[in-house]
Formats: structure tokens, sequence, C-alpha cells
């Protein structure tokens, strides 16, 4: 099908995006990479009266090094950030992740921010933020302010943006040196979202672990964090017998919904097989 | 209505459409290049895939507004001189199409994946035309077809 007719913005700079937006008072939806809003608009699943088009603000899209995070414009590619050094050096798990978001030419359009925003519970980047304890900005008619992942999520494809605010930036921190770190995940093909991911990260030292991070993605409304089972292994070490009791606790952390694609107790024993798979795979990457 | 300036395959076009205009329309409607093919229209199939200030993006999921401006390239411009650009010529080689609806974008997909994968693995060719569903070949010449076509690329021919 082809899109609805829909009032069209294209501004070059943030605050003309700002107030464009505040003019329709939540009746407009703000376009990054389009790859999941297009889709909606064609199937007219999504009416909004108006699209504010960022694809034209040229300072949104950046990749710095700052304070101990990488602060990402929220109209970076993610093909960019597929090819990246900076990320490739401090953000190892986020690179992995990437090569997991849709397909090359979906890459070359799909930006970090706008698949931060739409907040699809199975999405890679959202289980990254979550993982990584990382934040984002968001610009409104009153400013600036700073938003930790784990308030940002509220349920299946909703954030606590206003509707007058648009995503600006996502922060990260920097990953220590030697840190292990993988994202497996299933899906029926390649390319998919997944039915189940999970995010992991582990700093060891011989066989004790200092810190651990796990987080999933379509596993619930919103990305989770895994955080009596990274317990576990910040307790008990980095062990065979830790890393089975650290799956299992994940398939008891974890709520999820069925859909068509699978049943509440199947994406649940993937959280426990993925989460064995991501951790044994960290563990094997992980210095120290 | 808006109006959209822009080059496909280094010529100039200029058209005026509504800003709901999917690209791929505008490319196949209003420019009347009709080799880049409409599938799922929802970003899936992949047999939009267009050149987009060189990179490889879905024109089905794309605004012809957001075009202004921008180079293309479609399947009408791997041609040159009248002969089949190399990876064409190894396409029809190794039987990568029967019907040849998903060519173009098989096409497109493949170059974008070997101008930055000059030597991919045949995991990662696999990976790469992912994004793009057949339904005759069973992929196996395609993937033939990009690998043959890898060295003679990266050969700068």
């Amino acid at each position: 099908m082809k899109p609805p007719k829909f009032e069209y913005h294209a501004p070059t700079t943030l605050d003309e995006a700002v107030a464009a937006l505040g003019r329709y008072g939540g009746d407009a939806k703000v376009l990054a990479g389009g790859q999941s809003l297009m889709p909606l608009l064609n199937f007219r699943l999504a009416r909004p009266a108006a699209l504010v088009d960022l694809n034209r603000v040229a300072s949104l899209a950046y990749i710095r090094e700052q304070d101990g995070q990488v602060r990402f414009g929220a109209m970076t590619r993610q093909r960019t950030i597929e090819f990246s050094p900076v990320v490739a050096q401090h953000l190892p798990l986020l690179k992995e992740a990437t090569r997991w978001v849709g397909h090359l030419p979906i890459r070359t359009r799909g930006t970090i921010g706008g698949s931060i925003a739409h907040a699809d519970p199975s999405a890679e980047y959202p289980a990254v933020l979550a993982a990584l304890e990382g934040e984002v900005v968001a610009r409104g008619a009153k400013g600036d302010r700073v938003i930790r992942a784990a308030d940002l999520f509220q349920t299946y494809l909703t954030t606590n943006l206003a509707p007058d605010e648009i995503l600006t930036e996502v922060r990260l921190p920097a990953m220590p040196a030697g840190v292990g770190y993988a994202l497996e995940e299933f899906a029926r093909r390649h390319g998919d979202f997944a039915i189940v991911g999970i995010a992991a990260m582990v700093v060891r030292e011989g066989q004790r672990c200092t810190m651990a991070r796990l987080a999933t993605a379509g596993a619930g409304p919103v990305p989770v964090r895994l955080r009596a089972a990274e317990e576990i292994l910040e307790r008990d070490g980095l062990g065979e017998a830790a890393i089975d009791a650290a799956a299992r606790k994940a398939t008891e952390l974890v709520d999820p919904d069925a859909d068509i694609h699978a049943s509440a107790d199947y994406r649940r024993h993937l959280a426990g097989v993925l989460t064995k798979r991501a951790l044994t795979r960290a563990i094997g990457v992980a210095r120290g | 209505m808006v109006t959209v300036r822009l080059k496909v395959n280094g010529v100039a076009h200029e058209g005026r459409c509504e800003p709901r205009k999917l690209l791929v329309d505008f490319i196949r409607e209003d420019l009347g290049l009709t080799g880049t093919h409409v599938g799922c229209e929802h970003g899936i199939c992949g047999a939009c895939t267009i050149m987009f200030n060189g990179e490889a993006a879905r024109s089905c999921i794309m605004l012809a507004v957001q075009a202004d401006g921008a180079e293309l390239g479609t399947v009408e411009g791997l041609m040159r001189d009248g002969k089949l650009h190399p990876l064409q010529e190894a396409f029809r080689e190794h039987h990568g199409l029967q019907c040849g609806f998903c060519t173009p974008g098989m096409l497109i997909t493949a170059l974008d994946l070997l101008r930055t994968n000059p030597s991919p693995s045949d995991r990662e060719i696999r990976e790469g035309i992912s994004a793009v569903l057949c339904r005759c070949t069973g992929y196996q010449g395609i993937v033939n077809a990009v690998r043959a076509a890898a060295p003679i690329l990266a050969s700068g021919r």
C-alpha cells in the first residue's frame, strides 16, 4: 500500500525540528531512518498529521568520545556504527549487535536514535542500551533532559519521550579494556527481529567476575536487565555451575508474552539457553 | 506538491509529486525507470533496492522528497558501452536468476556488499544477500555469481 497524506517538514536544524514537532501537539511523527516508520505508513497503521524528517539535520550525525562515554548523534546510521573504529575499540558489544540489525540495506538508512526511540522490544540496540546502562538526551521546547535506559522504556513501542521531544543523542559508557561480551539471539531467519536475544558483558579476574551485565530483547514489553542472574556470577564466579545457575535464573526473571512468533514458555526457555550461550562466549573473549 | 531534483545513473532529473510518494514509485512512474521492481512495499523483499548516495537502500520505504539533491544508482546504470557489468555477467554465467524479479535488488545489494567487503566468504555473501528474497534460485547460483564476481570487481575492471 501507499502512505496516507501528511504534511511534510524537513528542517535543517534541531531547533526548527523541535518547533515543527511542537506545533502538532502529538499528531506528528519524527522520521529518522524510516526503516520501521515507513512500513507502518505504507500499511496505514500510522496516520500522523505530519512528518518531521530529521535526515537533513546534519548536526545529529556524529560519534564522539567524551567523559568516558561514546556519544552518538541520534541520526548516526547503523552502517556507520558497524564500521566505526571508535565503536570497535570502546563498544565491541554494540558493534556485534549492529550485525544483527536488519540487513545491509536497512543499516545504511537505520539510525541508532530511531531504533531506540521506536522501542521495539525485540530490537538489539535497546537491549545494548540497557546492558551498558546507557542514557539518551531528549530535546523539547523546555530544553534538554537526560534519560537513563532504565527509565526510558515504558512498554511495547513506548518510551517516556514527550510528544514534543526529539531524542537527540545516545550515550554509552566505554566498555573496559579486555571485557568479555556477546550478543546471542534466535530468529527464524537472519535479519528478522529476534524472538529472544541476550546481550552479555563480563569483566573477569581469573575465575572471578567483578562485573556482569545481562539484558534481554524479545522477552517482554521492554528490555529486561537480569540483575539477579548477574549477581550469581559476581558472587560465584565464571565456572560452569555459575553459568548454569545464571541461565536458570534468567528464565525466572523474564515475563514474556506469547504472540504469533512464539509462546511465552518458548521465549522463557530461549532466555535461559541464550543466556548460557552468551555468557560462555563472552567469558571466552574476556581477558584477565 | 514538492519538487524533486536528483541524479539517477549520472543523469539529472526533475519531477513534482506529493510528499507521500514513495521513491520507488517516483523512479518507476515519474522517471520511467522500471528496472527497479516493487515487491512487498514494506521493506522486506529487497526487490526495490537502489544505490542512494553510494549505499544500497530500499526505495519502497523512502519518500521521493527525501531524494531531492541525491545521487541514485539503479540497475539501468550498470551496463557500460553496451556491455553487461561484470556482476551481471557473473549472474548470467552462474545462473544467478530465473524469473529476474529480485535481480535488480540482488545486484545492487551485492555491489554494496563487495564495495565494503571485496573478498567475502560464502557465509558473508549469504548474510549480505539475505537482504533480498529470491523465490526461484534457491540462492546457490546467486552465491556462486557473487563469489565469481568478487575478484573481478576487486581488480578494478
